[in-house]
């Protein structure tokens, strides 16, 4: 891989250990995908202060400089780590002493987390500490050269904002923190994002429930490739393309899409295959629509649920204003518990709006910065889940080893006050 | 009798060893249990097999961006598989292959997902980017 002045002084130390550090990992990667370059990016969404048992392990041996010497540089040393070279954001993490009394996650997490957020953000890492950091406060622009972990915020950007980034690990954003580098190879480069295969709707796809469902469909048929989508397609907001690209990155590993005429790499069906052979279509129908809602519903046997669970990827402000609407004067069934996940930075927002007090009032719980998924943690003795998250319901079973219902937000609240679940597919 | 597969080095270095093969795609957050060295997954094909110490054959990687440091912590708490032979190469992979920093070889001439069945002999030659298959010598 060849390397510009500035990178070859960063190896040899021009700008110190750790900066040197940072560049070793990212030539020792670089080398491994096979990137003839680096290229510079000015965006770095990664995870530092996310606690674990090997964390706190380092942290007690050499604080957080050695944690994150081995961890997010993937070094052998411990060095004093420098501020951050450019914007860097923690994304989701472990819950926060929002969740104290609520979930039963070990307080000394919460603690080890808090003393990480001092340190980092005193080292410049802005804690967003959200799995959507393009709702709060970190939006790319087209062509923007990023550093992204999160496969649901790195699908997102590339998709629906055109900004460029491939899916970025713990140590690869960590030595982007420090070093304003990143290997162009993948998504960075134009030829690499057009699309492969193209999928068609014949029925209509609109709300959050069926781009969901369309996702996961998506997903599931092109795996790792990039899908084209067209077809009876309704336009869709923020919140529905957030539902699709997660469904997407959870059945596959789709990094980019594209929607002719909506999302911006686009404009026409033509040009995002690039000019190339259109390739032949694959059909979205009503039985594929209905084998879809039956795979996401073939973990629940028991319709008696204990748990509901929205805002996976973390909830719009929309999304939080529908459930306060759907739950206000409600009282949630005594033995069920309702989370919704958000950014703490939209919580505030609910907070002043008044959105948080109609869903404690009913029962419900406002969370932040982190979800069941990420902290393995849900209500005390939880068997049956439900959500309106074609992600978590894909996920969170096999990590909890509990049951799911996938369903809309109205479902999910009436689950929510009646104790049973009563969704099916309209 | 021996089979050789041409790939390309991942991350440099030699090792020999049995080979553990899974056909499915590998998770890393949510896939393995880095305490143990084992395939967590309840669905997965190697659920409950130990990687520690084996040669690690399997197609690539899946799921979250978490995998590079879930196999970075095998490293960590010394229960990283001896060397790594992927089919298809992605940032997930080839990250996770770094940071295990153990002998890795992708990107060949041949399937070695196909070629390679669970016990046998393998010696991995990343600097050369040469995997060997001695099915003779299974133990």
């Amino acid at each position: 891989m060849k390397l510009a002045d500035d990178e070859k002084a960063m190896r040899d130390g021009a700008e110190g250990p750790a900066v040197a550090a940072a560049m070793d990992l990212l030539v020792r990667y670089g080398e491994a995908l096979g990137a003839e370059r680096l290229c510079d990016t000015r965006n770095v969404a990664g995870t530092m202060t996310q606690p674990s048992p090997v964390k706190a392990k380092l942290v007690s041996e050499g604080g957080w400089n050695k944690s994150f010497s081995v961890i997010n540089l993937d070094s052998d040393d411990d060095f004093e780590i420098p501020h951050m070279r450019v914007p860097t954001c923690q994304l989701q993490h472990g819950f926060s002493d929002d969740a104290l009394g609520i979930a039963p996650y070990p307080q000394s997490m919460v603690e080890l987390q808090g003393d990480a957020e001092s340190f980092y953000g005193a080292h410049g890492v802005n804690i967003l500490a959200t799995c959507t950091p393009y709702q709060v406060g970190n939006l790319p622009v087209r062509g923007e050269h990023c550093a992204w972990m999160e496969s649901s915020a790195v699908v997102y950007c590339n998709s629906v904002l055109g900004a460029r980034t491939n899916c970025e690990g713990t140590a690869s954003t960590g030595a982007a923190s420090l070093t304003g580098k990143i290997p162009y190879w993948g998504n960075h480069l134009a030829g690499n994002r057009y699309g492969t295969h193209l999928i068609e709707s014949a029925v209509p796809v609109e709300g959050f429930l069926d781009w969901g469902m369309f996702g996961y469909f998506v997903g599931d048929i092109v795996q790792e490739n990039r899908p084209v989508v067209t077809g009876d397609l309704r336009q869709p907001d923020m919140t529905d393309l957030k539902h699709f690209g997660a469904a997407t990155a959870s059945s596959g590993g789709v990094e980019i899409y594209h929607i002719p005429g909506i999302t911006p790499e686009a404009p026409t069906v033509e040009a995002a295959f690039g000019g190339r052979r259109t390739p032949d279509k694959i059909v979205y129908g009503e039985r594929e629509r209905r084998a879809v809602y039956e795979t996401l519903n073939n973990q629940g046997e028991s319709t008696d649920v204990d748990f509901i669970l929205l805002g996976c990827p973390h909830a719009s402000l929309d999304q939080i204003a529908r459930a306060a609407q759907a739950l206000e004067g409600r009282k949630l069934n005594p033995g069920t518990e309702l989370w919704l996940m958000t950014p703490r930075a939209l919580r505030s927002v609910a907070d002043r709006n008044g959105y948080t007090e109609i869903i404690r009032k009913a029962g419900g719980r406002i969370l932040t910065d982190s979800c069941p998924a990420m902290s393995k943690s849900a209500p005390e003795g939880t068997r049956v889940f439900a959500t309106d998250s074609a992600k978590q319901a894909h996920y969170l079973p096999a990590i909890l080893g509990i049951e799911a219902w996938f369903g809309t937000l109205e479902d999910c609240i009436d689950a929510a006050v009646t104790g049973t679940w009563r969704g099916e597919l309209r | 009798m021996t089979i050789t597969i041409e790939g390309r080095g991942i991350v440099p270095g030699y090792a020999e060893g049995e080979a553990l093969v899974s056909r499915e795609t590998i998770s890393g957050w949510g896939g393995i249990d880095p305490a143990t060295g084992t395939v967590i997954e309840r669905r997965h094909e190697l659920f409950g097999v130990c990687f520690t110490g084996k040669v690690l054959v399997f197609p690539g990687a899946k799921g979250s961006s978490g995998w590079s440091g879930f196999f970075q912590s095998t490293r960590l708490l010394g229960t990283a598989p001896l060397a790594m032979v992927f089919t298809t190469l992605s940032t997930k992979s080839a990250l996770g292959a770094v940071v295990t920093r153990v002998p890795t070889v992708s990107e060949f001439d041949g399937d070695p997902v196909e070629i390679i069945r669970t016990g046998d002999w393998v010696t991995v030659d990343a600097d050369r980017g040469i995997v060997t298959v001695h099915p003779d010598r299974r133990g």
